[in-house]
């Protein structure tokens, strides 16, 4: 197939950018939408041109580094996928596509296409773990029983990319998924209740810190969400943080 | 369910009295305080609808509940302030948080396809809000005020007026529904409370941290209540038109 695609371009973090149009021809619906932007790059290359810069590692839906907002939803209009899972039969013939980065204050854009998304880390930073010992003496992880119900939702929850997403999505550029879901994988379990107040109160002022916006429970994030994270999980951190505000 | 809403609502009056500072300036703290607030307020439409739908099926119990409302001192002085508090207090907290979440995103999308993941409900809270407001503005305008001014200016607390026989209240709410352009924005506003409340009855829920598990069944409740509520006053608003 045929597409013009329009694309972000902005040479630094400086720069005020634009949107460029491009045409790629002979696309097949088997690639998927980063082997569409390599034959794109690859023109440009051949041409003398900068390729446009845009952030993978692994390809198969797993590091969370792609992160493109493809005619108005992020990682395209496909559900439940990353941007390298996203195949371009989801596309027409003689398509129009528009590819910009997340867009939020906290996700600054670094070049083209990549944004910055220390935020995120500095979240997990201010406790998103547990402080376990793991010189030697570490316990055998069968020893602490746990319901087949937390294991599951715990596991649920951890299955989160920190793709961003979420915060890409929202009308508020607000980080709660994200920060619900890593909240939420330590609260349902045993191991992380230890540090359990002292988490949710920490992470969530670094999120404020970081500038994202406020939840307004309009459900986007769960929609576009390519692991399938639930807004329950932001309810738990609503919750966590009462209890831990007492 | 209800209890253990509750005791939620307990747990954060009582932070509001002593860790009122750190909790409240935190994103999660003012969203509980946004559903606190609208909770009250949803609890308030309730109770006001009750007694508007007696102005149709009985004017005499309509205006003896009214003259009750209207001069028994514990719904003057305490149930009033705290509703004025809840009213003034919602709009401008939801200004306050419009405002925060826009300086969120610096550059818009040159492509923004909202609809394809949230209702519309749900992206134009502010607006069905202003709405409401302009409306809050209109009632006062027509209600409110006059009774103050009859009240606390005219020192008249007999809920009697010249020309009327007996009390007076139905024979006002009846005289403002005459005209209708003031029907039609009436039913307008509640066409817009509908859809503020479409969105806010679950979204209150879920800023308690309480949909988990009964999604479904407060989903039915909120629908329910953003129907039956506005379409409650707006048939009585036509009712009157019609009736006068
Ligand atoms: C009787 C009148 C009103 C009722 C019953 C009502 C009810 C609600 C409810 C239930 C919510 C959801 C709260 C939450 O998500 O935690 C809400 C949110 C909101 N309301 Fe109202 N509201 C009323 C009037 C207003 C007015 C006058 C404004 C003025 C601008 C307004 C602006 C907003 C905004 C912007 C939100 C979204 C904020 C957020 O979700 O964080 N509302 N309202
Ligand atoms: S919650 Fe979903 S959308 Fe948000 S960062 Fe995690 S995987 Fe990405
Ligand atoms: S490149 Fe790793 S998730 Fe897409």
């Amino acid at each position: 197939m045929d597409l013009t695609l329009k694309i972000w371009r902005q040479v630094d973090a400086k720069d005020k950018g634009k949107m460029v149009d491009y045409k790629v021809t002979e696309i097949s619906g088997s690639m998927s939408f980063l082997e569409m932007m390599d034959v794109l790059n690859e023109q440009l290359v051949n041409a003398g041109d900068e390729p446009v810069a845009f952030d993978h590692d692994c390809r198969e839906g797993i590091c969370g580094m792609c992160s493109m907002y493809i005619n108005g939803e992020a990682h395209g209009p496909d559900r439940g996928v990353t941007t390298c899972q996203l195949h371009m039969r989801m596309f027409k013939d003689g398509d129009t596509i528009t590819i910009e980065p997340w867009r939020a204050a906290a996700f600054p854009v670094i070049k083209d296409l990549v944004v910055n998304r220390s935020a995120f880390d500095r979240i997990q930073h201010a406790g998103g773990y547990i402080s376990v010992n793991t010189s030697g003496n570490t316990q055998d992880a069968n020893a602490t029983l746990i319901s087949k119900k937390a294991a599951d939702t715990a596991m649920d929850a951890a299955t989160c990319i920190g793709c961003g997403a979420c915060v890409a999505t929202c009308k508020n550029s607000s980080a709660m998924l994200f920060v619900g879901a890593k909240v939420s994988q330590y609260a349902l379990l045993p191991q992380g209740q230890v540090e359990a107040a002292d988490r949710v109160r920490n992470m969530v002022a670094q999120m404020d810190l970081e500038g994202f916006g406020n939840c307004t429970n309009t459900g986007a994030c769960e929609v576009e969400c390519p692991k399938g994270i639930s807004l329950d999980n932001i309810a738990r951190m609503n919750r966590e943080l009462m209890k831990a505000s007492i | 369910m209800l209890d253990d809403l509750f005791r939620r609502i307990f747990v954060v009056t009582i932070l509001t009295s002593y860790t009122m500072s750190g909790f409240f300036k935190s994103s999660i703290g003012r969203k509980v305080a946004m559903a606190l607030s609208a909770f009250f307020l949803m609890f308030f439409l309730l109770q006001h609808l009750s007694i508007n739908i007696l102005s149709v099926l009985s004017p005499e119990t309509f205006n003896e509940v009214s003259h009750f409302m209207g001069t028994n001192p514990l719904v003057q002085f305490v149930l009033q302030p705290i509703l004025i508090f809840a009213v003034v207090f919602h709009f401008v907290m939801g200004f306050v948080l419009e405002l925060r979440n826009s300086r969120a995103r610096k550059v818009a999308y040159a492509k923004n396809n909202g609809a394809a993941n949230s209702s519309w409900m749900s992206r134009n809270m502010i607006w069905s809000g202003m709405t409401i407001l302009a409306f809050i503005g209109l009632h006062f305008v027509d209600f409110w005020f006059p009774e103050m001014n009859t009240k606390f200016i005219q020192q008249d607390w007999s809920g009697t007026m010249e020309g009327v026989e007996g009390l007076r209240y139905h024979h006002e709410l009846v005289e403002k529904f005459v005209n209708p352009v003031r029907v039609g924005a009436y039913a307008f506003a509640f066409v817009l409370l509908g859809l503020h409340l479409a969105h806010g009855f679950t979204s209150a829920f879920q800023s308690m941290g309480g949909t988990a598990g009964r999604k479904k069944i407060l989903q039915t409740i909120g629908k329910a209540y953003s129907i039956l509520i506005p379409l409650g006053f707006i048939t009585i608003a036509v009712y009157h038109y019609f009736n006068h």
